[in-house]
């Protein structure tokens, strides 16, 4: 009698203990946890932080209006006396300029990975999901999209668009569509075929609650880690769509178009070029740290 | 095996027939007139519209593509308005300007990042791995056009070593041209080089911890004859891919290096084009690098499938 009783406790013990383990575990598991172990990403996520907290608090920062002419003080000196960064050919603080900039080349590049990501994931699915002719015509179309290069496809659109914030997000964001959809059709055709889409098929759950409820939730993590490493991407095409004069337009500032402005002004002045152009690399950086971080917590597979 | 490569082939028409489609409707719909454009603000509205007839846009929009069409299957890409010349011979002249920066630096990439990722892979967590694969990721996070500016403010305006704008001439020697080369190849040849080490890298790691290199290293083979003839051997097909890849992207660095550079390739030709809106000269020009891009694409696909018999085409549903 005594012996049973004791039994019990143990094992009480025993599961308690097993509990513990199974909870340590899976908060060892949780993609938070897992990414603090991944060094190379936390630096990455720092990075991002940092320039999320610049673009956010841009007026609160900055010491000048980043608009401000004082043509007297054109091409002052980065460590300058009340300009960090030194001023550009019309005098304007750079730094001022730089942290404005970040505003909009963020939202640019978030924005543009969105629309192409939002239009991407719907024909992706679509594809993926309904396939024969539906699949061919999407994915022939997408494929002639991709043929041009990305560069050359933005800057027609452009064109096509004229100048403006909207406008270029709308540019890097179709731009975008065919790869997204690309990477969900491929993560529909390998997910729609599970026992669990069939079990879902079989007791009749609409073809929309399947594809939004069901498969998209489980074909989200390599969209994830596409969208973060295409963030990247989408800061390089702004800038380059800036630079050659086709993206936001003066006087606003972007780190394309101080870049630019830095172009004119080279051999007076490097250091506007050379300063923008440090906040692009770094940030892009960070996004692609980031990228290769979240890769290896989401998506173990795909890990190189 | 013949059978899949020419199902790949016929595949790619739909989508060079969509890339002509889409290149139509997209220069279409650039605004302004470009009659007004070549005849300039004072023309009278007789001009305009005589030069519109000349140039065909007072046809309809079904009949222009129609024109166009036809025009493309006969070898016909259209005059340049702003030229008056035929875009082939346009672009005939521009394209080996194009392709003896974007061959070079390509060259330059794949033997620097081959190298750079097999030592890498072969020293894997020495102090030297660390430092390329440092520089690798710096690369290819690398706005080039900024590269270029810095290149050219380094070497150009404060040393004054390398000539930053131009192609230089011939009439000056060999010298002179490869002077002018010189920064806008290693502008364009960066990124690649950063590409190619990473997956290079990655591949030889995958190969070399192989069973089969084990035993062929206890077969008392040369060591460097394992390292290529069999680690590198199979460590290729991920970057034939990326290979193509780069050498179908090396045309859009090109027209971002070109402009920095005012090298007189297909890139500035395209800027200005746009600038003038010169419809025909856009159209031609966008649609032969599209094309150019889909027909690399294939080459690397067959490539692979000649070099990666385990690629089995039929498996993969289509696509």
């Amino acid at each position: 009698m005594a012996e049973s009783k004791n039994l019990t406790a143990q094992d009480a013990l025993g599961q308690e203990a097993q509990a513990r383990m199974l909870k340590r575990e899976r908060r060892a598991n949780n993609v938070w946890n897992k990414l603090k172990r991944n060094k190379t990403g936390m630096i990455g996520l720092v990075i991002i932080v940092v320039m999320i907290l610049i673009a956010l608090f841009a007026s609160v920062i900055s010491p000048y209006d980043p608009n401000e002419i004082h043509p007297l003080d054109a091409f002052m000196k980065p460590f300058s006396p009340g300009h960090f960064f030194g001023t550009d050919q019309f005098g304007r603080d750079l730094l001022s300029r730089i942290f404005y900039g970040a505003r909009i080349s963020l939202v640019v590049a978030v924005g543009g990975t969105v629309v192409g990501g939002v239009i991407g994931v719907l024909l992706g699915l679509i594809a993926g999901y309904m396939g024969g002719i539906v699949d061919a015509v999407i994915m022939r179309i997408m494929d002639g999209f991709l043929a041009f290069p990305f560069v050359l496809l933005s800057i027609i659109l452009m064109t096509v668009l004229g100048e403006g914030l909207i406008n270029v997000i709308i540019a890097i964001g179709i731009g975008n569509v065919p790869s997204f959809a690309r990477v969900v059709r491929g993560e529909v055709h390998i997910v729609k075929n599970e026992e669990y889409c069939n079990a879902c098929r079989v007791i009749g759950v609409s073809n929309a609650r399947l594809l939004f409820g069901h498969i998209l939730p489980n074909a989200i993590s390599p969209i994830i880690v596409y969208a973060t490493l295409n963030i990247a991407g989408a800061i390089i095409s702004e800038a380059a769509l800036s630079f050659l004069g086709l993206g936001i337009p003066a006087p606003t500032a972007s780190w394309g178009s101080i870049l630019r402005e830095g172009k004119s002004s080279l051999t007076k002045a490097p250091f506007v070029a050379t300063i923008s152009g440090i906040f692009i690399l770094i940030t892009v950086l960070g996004f692609n740290l980031f990228g290769d971080g979240i890769r290896d917590v989401l998506d173990p597979k795909m890990k190189q | 095996m013949l059978k899949t490569i020419l199902r790949r082939i016929l595949q790619s028409i739909p989508t060079l027939l969509i890339v002509i489609t889409i290149t139509f409707v997209l220069t279409r719909m650039i605004p302004g007139n470009p009659a007004r454009t070549i005849l300039g603000p004072q023309a009278s509205a007789e001009d305009i519209a005589e030069m519109e007839i000349k140039l065909g846009l007072n046809k309809s929009k079904v009949e222009q593509y129609a024109d166009y069409m036809m025009g493309i299957l006969h070898g016909d890409f259209g005059t340049s308005y702003v030229y008056n010349r035929p875009v082939t011979g346009l672009i005939a002249e521009r394209i080996p300007k194009t392709l003896i920066i974007t061959l070079t630096s390509l060259a330059i990439a794949v033997a620097a990042g081959i190298g750079i990722g097999v030592l890498s892979a072969l020293k894997q967590y020495s102090i030297l791995d660390y430092i390329f694969m440092v520089l690798a990721l710096i690369g290819v996070s690398m706005p080039i056009f900024w590269l270029g500016l810095m290149l050219v403010n380094l070497f150009s305006v404060q040393l004054g070593w390398l000539p930053a704008l131009g192609m230089g001439s011939m009439k000056k020697g060999i010298g002179d041209v490869i002077s002018h080369m010189v920064l806008p190849c290693f502008c364009l040849a960066t990124i690649p080089t950063a590409t190619f080490a990473r997956i290079t890298r990655s591949s030889m790691l995958e190969v070399i911890h192989n069973d089969s290199i084990k035993a062929l290293r206890a077969r008392g083979i040369k060591e460097s004859s394992v390292i290529w003839k069999h680690a590198f051997k199979n460590a290729l097909p991920p970057i034939v891919t990326v290979l193509g890849l780069q050498l179908a992207s090396a045309f859009t660095g090109a027209i971002l290096t070109e402009s920095i550079f005012s090298w007189p390739g297909m890139g500035t030709m395209i800027v200005s084009a746009i600038d003038n809106r010169d419809y025909m000269l856009i159209q031609g020009t966008v649609l032969f690098i599209a094309v150019v891009f889909v027909i690399v694409n294939l080459l690397v696909d067959v490539v692979y499938m000649l070099i990666n018999p385990r690629v089995s085409y039929e498996a993969k549903g289509g696509n």
